[in-house]
């Protein structure tokens, strides 16, 4: 595949695998923190929302 | 047509407006983002040739050097929105600008630890105490102050305007990232891409690199604009487009 011979030269990448690999899951960890903190802001958002509808009810 | 130019832009000023317009605007920098990252990791990984020195070590610079990038220019643009919002008075500005605090830190950090992966193959440490990287860590820590900033005062307003002034006094770091592989002995590269000089790199590698700066930095964009989005919820909950938007959001989950 692509300029590597084999998928387990991929994976190895001559040696440098782990450090590659190591550098794109960090990526991919920021990537999912990106995305999933301003859901759960959005989540916080919501419920205080509902709660203070409910306190304003009573 | 420079009065047109104003107009759009105090558009974008107004915190309802803003809420409305800038929905497509995430919308299709997410997609670009998605789609133009995509092609450009694919390439970088699996396509682009194996470099002469570092051998596949390299394939780090396609999101060492985007985040290195945004991590700097998040800031740079916090600290433009901290003076309008200090000048002008926008509230607006004062909401993207914290917004975007997380998303810098976050692109600080992962630029910083792509490059001590990096350094172990490549000079042997994981760490070293030179220019740029030091001054790197420096940005790390001024978002971190910024952040604690917001957080540590009662009023929101005063936190704004402490963070615009730190972001405006932390500016000068900005300098002295970028100068730092040329005015001390550094372990580091000197820059890939100047704007003087055909950059040294191979089409081939030089394609997904660009391509990867371009997909980091819209979705950037598209993180900041949602971001900024949610503060604006946040900071007006008395307004009552506000309550009913909240209301929908409720509802629809």
């Amino acid at each position: 595949m692509g300029v590597f011979e084999s998928f387990s030269d991929f994976m190895a990448m001559d040696g440098h695998g782990i450090y590659v690999w190591l550098s794109y899951a960090v990526a991919t960890a920021v990537i999912v923190f990106n995305i999933v903190s301003p859901r759960l802001l959005r989540n916080r958002l919501i419920s205080e929302h509902k709660r203070r509808l409910r306190r304003e009810q009573r | 047509m420079w009065q047109a130019l104003v107009r759009w832009f105090h558009r974008w000023t107004s915190p309802k407006i803003f809420y409305q317009i800038s929905r497509p605007w995430i919308f299709w920098s997410s997609v670009a983002a998605i789609a133009i990252l995509a092609v450009a990791l694919t390439w970088g990984l699996v396509f682009a040739p194996v470099e002469r020195l570092q051998g596949n070590s390299y394939r780090i610079i396609f999101i060492h050097v985007p985040s290195a990038f945004l991590s700097q220019a998040i800031y740079l643009a916090i600290a433009i929105m901290g003076l309008v919002g200090l000048v002008w008075r926008i509230k607006l500005a004062f909401y993207a600008a914290k917004q975007c605090i997380p998303i810098g830190a976050s692109m600080a950090l992962l630029a910083l630890v792509t490059g001590a992966i990096w350094g172990k193959p490549t000079w042997g440490t994981w760490w070293v105490w030179d220019a740029r990287l030091t001054s790197m860590l420096v940005l790390l820590f001024l978002y971190l102050g910024l952040w604690a900033l917001h957080n540590a005062m009662e009023r929101q307003e005063t936190g704004d305007r402490a963070a615009a002034i730190l972001a405006l006094v932390g500016v000068v770091n900005l300098p002295i990232i970028k100068f730092s592989v040329v005015w001390w002995n550094t372990l580091h590269q000197p820059a890939t891409l100047k704007l003087t000089q055909a950059p040294p790199m191979h089409i081939s590698m030089l394609i997904p690199f660009l391509m990867a700066i371009v997909g980091f930095y819209l979705a950037a964009l598209a993180w900041g604009l949602s971001r900024t989005r949610l503060e604006i919820l946040q900071r007006e909950p008395n307004a009552r487009w506000v309550r009913e938007e909240l209301d929908q959001l409720g509802s629809a989950r």
